[in-house]
C-alpha cells in the first residue's frame, strides 16, 4: 500500500520524492475553438478548458482530481491520452513527451496508460462478448500474449475482478452497472499498465456497489503498483482512495496537497468552499458545520475573469473588499489584475491565491461511526463469507440468465413483428 | 410576501367538497402496493409501503436505484403510468382524505395545487419553447385564473423568492439559458406557485455540483421553514439525508425496511441493509480504513428473492428469512418510545449485539 503519511513538500512537488514521477505534466493547455454559424463556421473565441496545468503522478500512488462540473477534469484525462490533441504543454512518460509521439508510438504508450470511464454502459461495445472485450487490448497491442493463451488469461482476469469466468461469452447488457465496471477494470489490467486514469469510475454506481469497486481498485493498485489518476466529484470517495488531491477550478489547478493537507488544512478559498458544501453523513454534525455558500455559477471558460479566475465567486475577495471599504485598503486590486500561480504561499503545500490562509473546515470525526453500528459477530449467528458469496453468485447468475431470456424474447418478438409487417 | 400571495394550502378545509381533517397527518401512506404488469411478468414496485408526513417535517426516502422510491412518489401524485402500472392495495390519505378513492376529476385539484413535485431533470420537465416567466405565469392562470399581468408579476416574485438573480429581467429567458442549478430553482418556483402543503423532491440535486446542491438544499429548507409545508426528499445520497431530514424511510426492493428519526437510524441502524449502507460509505471527515461493501447488487424487481428480499446479500440470514417476508415492526423493546420500525426477523438480536 502507498503510505498516507504526510510527506515533506518542496514547492510544487508533494509526491514521493525518491522514485521520480511515473507521469509528469507540464503547462498543459487545451483550448477548444468556440465556433458560430452552421454552414460557415467561424471561430469566435477559445474555450479554455484546461489552462496551464502542471502536476506529477508518482508510481503506485493515487492522485485524486476534484472540481466542479466543467472545471476541466475530463479534458486533462482525455488530452493526456491524446483523445484530444493538446494546445501546448508536455507530458513526460518514461522519458518521452507523449505529445510529441507519432501515432504508432502513442498507441504503444497507451498500453501502459489505461483508462476507465464513468459510464460502463457506453464504454463497452454492446456487440462484443465479455471475453472479446477483455482480450481486445491484445488485438491492438499484438505480441503480448499468444492467441492460445488468451482465453485462459481472460478467465483469470475475470476471476481477479470478481466476475464469474463462466460468463466469458455473455454480452455487457446482461450485467449490472457494478459488474460492467469490473469488466472495464479487467480490460485495463489485461496489458499490465503502470498508470490508470479513471474518470468518475464509481459515480454512476449505488453506494453498496460503489464500495466494492473502490475496494477492487485499491486491491489491484496494491498488487500491481499501479499509479491512479482518479477523477471524481464525490469528495468523500476521493478522501478515501487518494494519497494526494488536486483541486481544479475553471481550467486551472488551484491547490495540490496530500489528502490530509487538502481536507484538514486547505488554504485556497475555493477548496474551503467546496469542502464546506460537501455533506457529512452524520446528522449529529449538522449544526457544527459552518457553510461557505458560493454565489452564482462557474463563469464561461471562453471568457474567464481577469486576474484570479475565482474572484467573481470568492468569498474572501468579498470579505476583503468590504473590510477595505471601511479602512481604505485595496487588497482586492491584486485579485483583479494579477493571475495567481500555483505556488508555495508559505504553507506546507502550494495554492493559487494571493491571500492563502489555513482554515479548518471539516473537524475530524471523533468516533468511528462504522464500528459503532456493526453488531458484535460473536453475539450473532453469522453466515460465513463463502456461503454469502455463493448465494450472491447464484442470484447474479439467475439475473444474467433472465437478462439473456428477456433479450432472446425481445429479438423473437421483433422478428415476429417484421414478418407480420411484410 | 406580497399582496398577490394566497394563503397556504395548509389553511384549506376542503377540496372540491371533500372535507379535510386538520388533526390528521398531512400525508398518511398505508400498505401501498403498486404493480407493473409487463409482458415478461408482474413487477411489484411498491409493497406494503407505509409512512406519514407531518406539517413542517422533512421525510427522506432513501434507497438504491430501482428500489421503488420514484414509484411511491408517483403514486402520491397520481401520475403512475397506467397501464402497465396499477395501485392494487393500500391508501394514501391527505389530511384524512383518501386520494385513491377520490374521483379523478376532483383529484386534479390536489395535484400541483396541494401536493407538488420537482424532478431530478429540470431541463426535460420544462418546455424548451416557452420562456420560464411564461411557464410560471401559465400555472397561475390555469389553476387560479390570475390575470396575465398579475401572473407575470407573481412569476417575478416567485423567481426572486427562489433567489434567481435579477429575476425580473430573466422572466423572458428560455430554460436553456439557465445553468442546471438555476433551472432547478425555476422548477422549485413553479412547484411553489400554488402554495402547496406538501412538496415532493425526487432527487432534486443529483445532477448538480456539491456547491450548487448546498444552495438548493438550503433554499428548500428555508422555504419550508417559511411556509410550514411538509417535504418529502427522495434520494440515494446518505450525506444529503443526514444534513436535512427529520425522519428517514429506507427502501429496498420495493419495501420500506427501516424508518425512524434521522439520528436514531444513522446511529443505531437496526436493519442489516441499513447497517450495510453505513459500512459501505466513505467518510468526509476521516480517512477511514477499508470499506465493507454489501456483496452482490440490488435485485431486479422482476426477480425479487423470496422471503426477505435482502437474504442473498445478508450476513445474518437464516432459513426463516428465505421463507417469510418479515413485517415492519418495532425493532427492539428498548425502542418502544422512539417511533421507529424495522423489517428484519432478527432486529432484537442485532440491537443486543451492537457495542
Ligand atoms: N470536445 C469539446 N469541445 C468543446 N468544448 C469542450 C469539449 N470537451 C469539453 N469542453 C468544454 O471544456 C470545459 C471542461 O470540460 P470537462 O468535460 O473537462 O469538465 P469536467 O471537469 O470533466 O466536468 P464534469 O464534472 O461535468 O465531467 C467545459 O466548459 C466543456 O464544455
Ligand atoms: N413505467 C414503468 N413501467 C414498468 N416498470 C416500471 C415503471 N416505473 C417503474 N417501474 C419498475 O419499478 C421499479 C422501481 O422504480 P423506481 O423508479 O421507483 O425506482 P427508484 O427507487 O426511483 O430508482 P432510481 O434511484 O433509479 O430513480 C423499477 O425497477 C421498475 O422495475
Ligand atoms: S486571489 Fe483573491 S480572488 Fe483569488 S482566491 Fe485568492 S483571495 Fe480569492
Ligand atoms: S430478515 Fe433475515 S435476511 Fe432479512 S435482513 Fe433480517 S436477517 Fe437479513
Ligand atoms: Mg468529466
Ligand atoms: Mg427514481
Amino acid at each position: 500500500m502507498p503510505s498516507s503519511e504526510p510527506r515533506p513538500s518542496q514547492g510544487m512537488t508533494v509526491g514521493r520524492q525518491g522514485d521520480g514521477p511515473a507521469l509528469e505534466v507540464r503547462n498543459l493547455v487545451k483550448h477548444f475553438p468556440l465556433t458560430k454559424g452552421i454552414v460557415f463556421k467561424r471561430t469566435v473565441g477559445q474555450i479554455q478548458a484546461v489552462d496551464d496545468v502542471s502536476f506529477e503522478l508518482y508510481p503506485g500512488e493515487t492522485l485524486g482530481l476534484v472540481g466542479e462540473s466543467g472545471s476541466g477534469k475530463s479534458t486533462v484525462a482525455r488530452t493526456l491520452l491524446r483523445l484530444h490533441e493538446p494546445t501546448s504543454g508536455e507530458a513526460i512518460f518514461q522519458g518521452q513527451d507523449l505529445f510529441k509521439l507519432s501515432a504508432s508510438d502513442m498507441r504503444a504508450a497507451r498500453r501502459d496508460i489505461q483508462m476507465i470511464f464513468q459510464d460502463p454502459y457506453s464504454s463497452l461495445n454492446p456487440r462484443m462478448t465479455v471475453g472479446d472485450i477483455v482480450a481486445e487490448p491484445w488485438r491492438i497491442h499484438t505480441g503480448i500474449l499468444p492467441r492460445n493463451e488468451q482465453r485462459g488469461r481472460v478467465s483469470e482476469l475475470l476471476e481477479l475482478v470478481g466476475l464469474n469466468p463462466d460468463h466469458i461469452n455473455r454480452f455487457p447488457h446482461q450485467f449490472s452497472g457494478g459488474q460492467r465496471q469490473r469488466i472495464g477494470v479487467a480490460r485495463a489490467l489485461a496489458v499490465n499498465p503502470s498508470v490508470i486514469i479513471a474518470d468518475e469510475p464509481v459515480s454512476a454506481l449505488d453506494v453498496s456497489v460503489q464500495a466494492q469497486v473502490v475496494n477492487l481498485l485499491e486491491d489491484i493498485q496494491e498488487e500491481f503498483g499501479i499509479a491512479f489518476l482518479f477523477i471524481a466529484h464525490d469528495l468523500s470517495v476521493v478522501r478515501h482512495i487518494a494519497d494526494r488531491v488536486a483541486v481544479m477550478y475553471l481550467g486551472r489547478m488551484i491547490e495540490v496537497g496530500t489528502e490530509e493537507q487538502i481536507y484538514e488544512r486547505p488554504v485556497h478559498p475555493y477548496t474551503q468552499a467546496l469542502l464546506s458544501a460537501a455533506p457529512i453523513a452524520d446528522p449529529k454534525r449538522r449544526a457544527e458545520s459552518e457553510r461557505i455558500l458560493l454565489e452564482g455559477d462557474l463563469p464561461s471558460p471562453a471568457d474567464p475573469p481577469s486576474g484570479c479566475r475565482f474572484r467573481t465567486r470568492c468569498w474572501l475577495f468579498n470579505q476583503m473588499r468590504d473590510e477595505d471599504e471601511a479602512t481604505g485598503g485595496n487588497r482586492t486590486e491584486k485579485c483583479i489584475t494579477d493571475d495567481p500561480r500555483l505556488e508555495d504561499g508559505g504553507f506546507d503545500h502550494p495554492s493559487a491565491c494571493h491571500y492563502p490562509q489555513e482554515r479548518h473546515i471539516i473537524a475530524s470525526a471523533e468516533v468511528d461511526r462504522v464500528a459503532a453500528v456493526r453488531p458484535d459477530d460473536s453475539k450473532m449467528v453469522v453466515r460465513d463469507d463463502r456461503e454469502i458469496e455463493d448465494a450472491v453468485k447464484k442470484e447474479e447468475d439467475a439475473q444474467i440468465e433472465a437478462a439473456e431470456a428477456k433479450h432472446v424474447e425481445a429479438l423473437e418478438s421483433r422478428k415476429a413483428k417484421t414478418i407480420d409487417e411484410t | 410576501m406580497s399582496t398577490t400571495a394566497v394563503p397556504s394550502k395548509l389553511a384549506a378545509t376542503e377540496i372540491a367538497g371533500h372535507p379535510l381533517d386538520p388533526d390528521s397527518p398531512l400525508l398518511d401512506v398505508e400498505d401501498l402496493r403498486v404493480e407493473f404488469r409487463m409482458p415478461t411478468g408482474t413487477v411489484v414496485a411498491n409493497d406494503r409501503v407505509n409512512y406519514t408526513l407531518n406539517q413542517g417535517e422533512t421525510l427522506a426516502i432513501l434507497g438504491e436505484s430501482g428500489s421503488g422510491k420514484s414509484v411511491s412518489a408517483q403514486a402520491v401524485m397520481g401520475i403512475i403510468d397506467t397501464p402497465p402500472g396499477h395501485i392494487t392495495d393500500g391508501s394514501i390519505r391527505y389530511r384524512g382524505l383518501d386520494l385513491l378513492t377520490m374521483p379523478e376529476n376532483d383529484r386534479r385539484h390536489v395535484r400541483g395545487n396541494h401536493i407538488s413535485i420537482i424532478f431530478q431533470d429540470a431541463l426535460s420537465a420544462l418546455n424548451p419553447v416557452f420562456t420560464v416567466g411564461f411557464q410560471i405565469a401559465e400555472m397561475l392562470r390555469v389553476h387560479r385564473g390570475t390575470s396575465k399581468k398579475d401572473a407575470r408579476a407573481r412569476a417575478a416574485e416567485l423567481m426572486d423568492r427562489v433567489k434567481i438573480p435579477s429575476a425580473r429581467e430573466r422572466l423572458d429567458a428560455y430554460p436553456h439559458e439557465f445553468s442546471g442549478g438555476m433551472r432547478q430553482r425555476v422548477m422549485i418556483a413553479m412547484a411553489l406557485a400554488l402554495d402547496p402543503a406538501i412538496l415532493i423532491a425526487d432527487e432534486p440535486t443529483t445532477a448538480l455540483d456539491v456547491t450548487v446542491q448546498a444552495q438548493v438544499m438550503d433554499l428548500l429548507a428555508e422555504l419550508q421553514a417559511d411556509t410550514g409545508m411538509g417535504l418529502i426528499l427522495i434520494t440515494h445520497d446518505l450525506g444529503v439525508v443526514a444534513e436535512v431530514a427529520d425522519r428517514v424511510a429506507v427502501m429496498y426492493a420495493g419495501r420500506i425496511v427501516e424508518t425512524g428519526d434521522i439520528t436514531d437510524v444513522y446511529h443505531r441502524p437496526t436493519h442489516p441493509y441499513t447497517i450495510g449502507l453505513m459500512e459501505s460509505l466513505p467518510q468526509l471527515d476521516i480517512k477511514g480504513g477499508r470499506l465493507r461493501p454489501i456483496p452482490g447488487s440490488p435485485p431486479d424487481l422482476t426477480m425479487r428473492p423470496s422471503g426477505c428480499a435482502f437474504h442473498p446479500r445478508c450476513r445474518y440470514a437464516q432459513q426463516v428469512c428465505v421463507d417469510d417476508d418479515p413485517p415492519l415492526r418495532l425493532p427492539h423493546p428498548s425502542m418502544a418510545n422512539d417511533d421507529r420500525e424495522s423489517a428484519c426477523h432478527f432486529s432484537e438480536e442485532i440491537v443486543d449485539a451492537q457495542q
